[in-house]
């Protein structure tokens, strides 16, 4: 089968329309929201600040902790039942180790710092909104970074190697690959790959090209809400 | 009395608050009904900088058999430690079940939602309600914005398609909910002899007791005194005048 033009009319290189904002939510030490499309996260981070339990410490780095949550009523069909998941648990962990990379932690031994993500309304994509909202909010809060870490979602639709994908086309009947990929834009070192579906090597390859070109584009976005909270009005 | 309860009092002595309020002066509010995707019934309430949303979603499913033919609604809420530096993760704590209850108190004892509207197959089949609380930023006065949220976000809420007994969730019909009039909540808060709406984290911390009262057509259908002091019979009465004064303004929002 050949994929010739996308369900919602874009380009095979264009993702949603993107939103993004920091300091959102007043009372965390860093906030920040990122909206793709109908997909849109919240996340605050708070600390650095002392780990409880205590065995839980370090006390060679601080500890970066990461929770990703679907508000009950943020999914396409039925409500989400509140707590933690199989899978939110799963996405929790590959979130932290995502954002792992990009801070430096040592100058805060014993301490936490943590990150939660919530995401009022889904469409596809929630990993990678709450990566890039995390990324930033984590800027904001004032962490040490090497970089911030963007993250987007790149497939493949029959022969069509796209990015950004959406449900319908994710429940597209025929061959299909979903590659959430993080990555920290400057050194284009990879932070987040998973994978999903049925893809050559060289359709892979020609996918981490493609999610490349798509992630500095959204590290602008990032870059510039990051910077609007200063700006003088 | 710690130290910062002292300068609340001292302020509240000479008839100031710190962010320079009136006590019976509420933060601007904001109400935002802009719908959710895939929530039936969406509002997110911002008073001050205290952010909540609240979602509203239908299922279909077995009516309870001592009511066989009546709906249910459920209120839940869940206190996301994104919200603020006090909440945990977890399942919900005393605070946020708490608020899950006396939100709902104030919507099913207002009899606002005509549960048996709600009936699809005696017996058999009924809508249930999900309200689901969820709070962005908690700066004081989670209570009354939730409940407000609450009811505007059941105000709004519209019922999904049915097809061959299953909901399809992608279409919503132009139908509502069976509703009357929808309560406003306002919690009032004694801190010494001073009573006090819409308070600031600091000022709930300080409060030495606090009265929510759901108020429908001037008359009260549900109440929830908190706080670790005594209230007497003569503030109560001054507790409800002042709640059912502040409601005519909440009202306005919904």
């Amino acid at each position: 089968m050949v994929y010739k033009k996308r369900l919602d009319g874009r380009k095979f290189d264009e993702t949603r329309k993107i939103e993004a904002k920091t300091g959102v939510i007043p009372r965390a030490d860093g906030s920040a929201m990122f909206r793709i499309g109908q997909t849109l996260a919240y996340a605050a981070v708070y600390g650095p600040r002392e780990l409880h339990p205590k065995f839980l410490q370090d006390p060679a780095k601080g500890v970066l902790r990461c929770k990703y949550n679907m508000m009950p009523f943020s999914g396409a069909g039925d409500r989400v039942r509140p707590g933690t998941s199989r899978r939110s648990k799963e996405i929790s962990m590959v979130t932290e180790k995502a954002l792992l990379p990009s801070v430096e932690l040592e100058d805060f031994p014993n301490a936490v710092v943590d990150v939660f993500i919530e995401l009022p309304q889904t469409d596809s994509g929630t990993r990678c909104a709450g990566i890039c909202a995390a990324s930033m909010a984590l800027a904001d809060a004032g962490i040490v970074m090497k970089d911030l870490v963007s993250a987007v979602a790149v497939g493949k639709v029959d022969d069509k190697v796209l990015v950004d994908m959406t449900y319908d086309e994710e429940s597209y009947d025929g061959e299909v690959a979903d590659i959430p990929v993080a990555m920290m834009p400057r050194t284009e070192q990879i932070t987040l790959l998973q994978m999903d579906g049925e893809i050559t090597k060289e359709g892979l390859m020609e996918a981490l090209e493609l999610a490349k070109k798509a992630l500095k584009k959204i590290y602008e976005v990032q870059k510039n809400a990051i910077k609007q909270k200063y700006e003088l009005k | 009395m710690n130290e910062r309860k002292q300068h609340i009092m001292k302020f509240l002595d000479s008839g100031m608050r710190f962010d320079s309020r009136k006590t019976d002066e509420y933060r601007s509010i904001v109400v935002d009904e802009s719908p959710n995707k895939n929530a039936e019934g969406f509002a997110r309430v911002k008073i001050g900088e205290t952010d909540v949303m609240v979602g509203v979603k239908l299922a279909i499913d077995k009516p309870y058999p001592d009511k066989p033919n009546e709906g249910t609604m459920m209120v839940g809420a869940e206190l996301s430690p994104l919200a603020s530096p006090e909440f945990e993760s977890g399942p919900p704590g005393n605070e946020a079940v708490e608020l899950a209850r006396v939100v709902d108190r104030g919507i099913r004892e207002s009899n606002s939602i005509d549960q048996k509207k709600l009936c699809i197959e005696e017996g058999e089949k009924c809508w249930l309600v999900f309200v689901d609380i969820a709070p962005l930023n908690d700066d004081g006065n989670l209570f009354d914005a939730a409940a407000l949220a609450a009811a505007v976000a059941l105000k709004n809420a519209r019922f999904p398609k049915v097809e061959d007994g299953k909901v399809n969730y992608k279409e919503l019909t132009e139908k509502k909910l069976p509703l009357s009039k929808l309560p406003v909540s306002v919690t009032v808060h004694k801190l010494g002899n001073h009573l006090l709406v819409d308070p600031t984290p600091e000022e709930e911390e300080a409060a030495d007791a606090r009265l929510t009262v759901a108020v429908i057509d001037g008359k009260l259908c549900a109440m929830q005194k908190g706080g670790e002091e005594a209230i007497t019979t003569e503030e109560t009465e001054k507790m409800v005048d002042l709640a059912i004064r502040k409601s005519k303004e909440l009202l306005k929002y919904i």
